[in-house]
């Protein structure tokens, strides 16, 4: 009978498009939002993401999250260098100083220095030039959607020159590093000429980076320093969470973004519901026939219910493929770039588009299964 | 002997309560026999399709019994009842309610699906009988496209290829010509009759009386007479 059941689901082709293309544009709607949220938030975790080489980040116990830092003392790198199962500790500064071009554009940028010697935390995924120039004097790198906005109709180069603070800066090689959570062109430097650049503040270390020695974990280290330092010392992916978990408390990002889902949730969930719930009542003469027949009411109910997956399943395929088309075409552009489609946020929908069709079948199918067979002689 | 195809037994059917209550049948005592076309007749509202809903088992009588080749609905277990009617009685509904979105081959095989034969061997016995019937060429045809009297024979053939014992036919030529309407009669007559099975007619069209061996009258929800036309007595 389930031929049967998919011939009467596609028969008015109005009413199934109608149908698919509610559930499609639904999951469309919740898959583009909650997947632009999450690479949103991921967007204020990417600079610690970034760093590969070090597993630890110390700050100052006032330090919440990256954006906003609190100076630590010259004498706490040395204090935590010192703290057993430090493999080794770096110092990192991060700093916002107004970049300058030649041509008179400028804006505030996110400059990173890095230790000296080891340029730990340097971007290791570059587009042009290499990160150990940046022992060249005077020398930075520029990631490439900065490289775009401070040089607008200028291809990819090294060699343009930038003012920081009235120094200048050479660009010897463009990073492809993860976008920030704003539009600030993302520079890094050796910590001793990114400190020329910030101005006159006399505390210059943003941040200790740590790498725990072997057989020691990022989390056992970072309780260590926090218990021997008393500085604030956390994993970097705990320190990446913390970020986030500090947008999500403190912004309207999540509240915005949150009204629109439960709106897209509910139009999917009352549009499809509806369609579906018409189209079964629609159909319940013809129910009625099978149900005197000698249809069983459990074969009608997989019938509705193979209805119902069928429709979800097409309409969910379709918005998915839209939502991948979405992110596919935006991830290319340098404002929208790193925000993609995620796995997690696919499968969340799906689950939710299941209980969405599941909820309306269940109203449908209580409609035919409360059906009653004599209907069938009233004229 | 036989035993007769429909035995109803004091038949009482009320819809509603209280001041909206309606009595609809009234104490039906009925038989229909085996191997005969039984045709119940009468004005609109007097109980006919009530009366034909509870011999099928689509609806539960008030009180009274009824018994389909000597078996009692009332005693059968729910999924006995939906089988013996699956298998045994076929329905020509004056609607003809097929599927639109099926052909007309896949309508005729509907009841086969529903006892789960192979959909392949369904629609080969489907195009077997809508041939018998002279729609051999449509079988690939939505309903849609056919006129009144062909769609009745494909009810007519979805109603027979279980080779049902009994057949119920509501005002099976309300919708048709008299023309087409004679014709559908003998295919039914021709198709149907046989001495383990029978026919139920339910109409008000006098101009196909003379294909019943029996027609019990109705009014107001009893069963006034019994007349057997190709018979020389009357009940």
């Amino acid at each position: 009978m389930y031929f049967v059941a998919l011939r009467m689901l596609s028969a008015d082709k109005a009413k199934y498009l109608g149908l698919v293309f509610a559930i499609a544009f639904s999951t469309f709607l919740l898959e583009n939002q909650t997947s632009i949220f999450a690479g949103i938030m991921k967007r204020t975790a990417n600079r610690i993401l970034d760093v590969t080489d070090a597993e630890v980040w110390v700050m100052d116990p006032a330090t919440q999250y990256f954006d906003e830092t609190k100076a630590l003392k010259d004498t706490d790198l040395l204090r935590v260098r010192a703290v057993p199962g430090v493999a080794w500790a770096v110092r990192l500064l991060k700093d916002l100083p107004v970049a300058r071009t030649a041509s008179g554009r400028f804006n505030q940028a996110i400059v990173i220095g890095l230790d000296d010697a080891t340029l730990t935390g340097a971007p290791r995924r570059m587009l042009l030039g290499s990160w150990d120039r940046l022992r060249e004097p005077n020398s930075i790198i520029i990631d490439e959607a900065g490289f775009r906005l401070l040089f607008p109709s200028t291809p990819l180069r090294t060699g343009d020159t930038l003012e920081l603070n009235d120094r200048r800066a050479t660009i010897v090689g463009i990073s492809d590093a993860a976008a920030p959570f704003t539009n600030f062109p993302i520079m890094h430097a050796r910590y001793s000429e990114a400190r020329e650049f910030r101005g006159r503040e006399r505390s210059q270390l943003s941040f200790v980076l740590a790498r725990p020695q072997p057989g020691i974990s990022p989390n056992d280290l970072a309780n260590r320093i926090s218990s021997t330092t008393g500085l604030r010392a956390r994993s970097s992916l705990d320190f990446a969470w913390d970020c986030i978990r500090y947008y999500m408390a403190n912004t309207g990002i999540p509240v915005n973004f949150g009204i629109t889902i439960a709106i897209a949730i509910i139009v999917g969930l009352v549009v499809s519901g509806q369609t579906f719930y018409l189209f079964t009542v629609e159909n319940l003469r013809q129910f009625a026939a099978l149900k005197a027949i000698g249809v069983t009411n459990p074969t009608l109910a997989r019938m509705v219910l193979l209805q119902a997956a069928v429709a979800g399943f097409s309409g969910f395929a379709i918005g998915t493929g839209m939502a991948a088309l979405f992110f596919e075409t935006f991830s290319r552009q340098l404002a929208t770039r790193g925000i993609i489609l995620l796995w997690q946020n696919a499968a969340g929908v799906a689950a939710l588009m299941a209980l969405v069709v599941l909820a309306a079948a269940a109203l449908s199918l209580r409609k035919v299964l409360q059906l009653e067979p004599a209907a069938v002689f009233r004229s | 002997m036989n035993p007769p195809a429909v035995h109803c037994h004091q038949i009482h059917r009320h819809f509603g309560n209280g001041d909206t209550r309606v009595h609809v049948l009234r104490g039906i005592d009925f038989t229909a026999a085996s191997g005969q076309i039984t045709f119940l007749a009468g004005p609109s509202g007097c109980g006919k399709t009530t009366l034909i809903s509870v011999i099928a088992g689509l609806l539960q009588p008030s009180s009274g019994s009824v018994s389909l080749f000597g078996r009692d609905l009332a005693s059968m277990p729910p999924d006995d009842a939906v089988r013996l009617r699956r298998k045994d009685i076929g329905f020509v509904f004056q609607q003809y309610h097929l599927i639109p979105a099926l052909s007309v081959a896949e309508n005729v095989a509907v009841p086969l699906l529903a006892a789960s034969m192979k959909r392949r061997d369904a629609l080969e016995q489907a195009s077997a009988i809508l041939d018998k019937l002279g729609l051999g060429d449509r079988l690939h045809q939505p309903p849609a496209r056919l006129s009144g009297g062909q769609q009745q024979r494909v009810a007519l053939a979805r109603a027979l290829v279980h080779q049902p014992r009994l057949v119920i036919c509501d005002e099976p030529t309300a919708a048709l010509d008299h023309e087409t309407g004679h014709r559908v009669m003998e295919l039914l007559a021709a198709s149907a009759v046989h001495p383990d099975r029978a026919v139920l007619v339910v109409s008000h069209d006098n101009r196909i009386f003379h294909f019943a061996d029996a027609i019990a009258h109705m009014d107001d929800g009893i069963i006034t007479h019994i007349d057997h036309p190709n018979a020389t007595t009357t009940a």
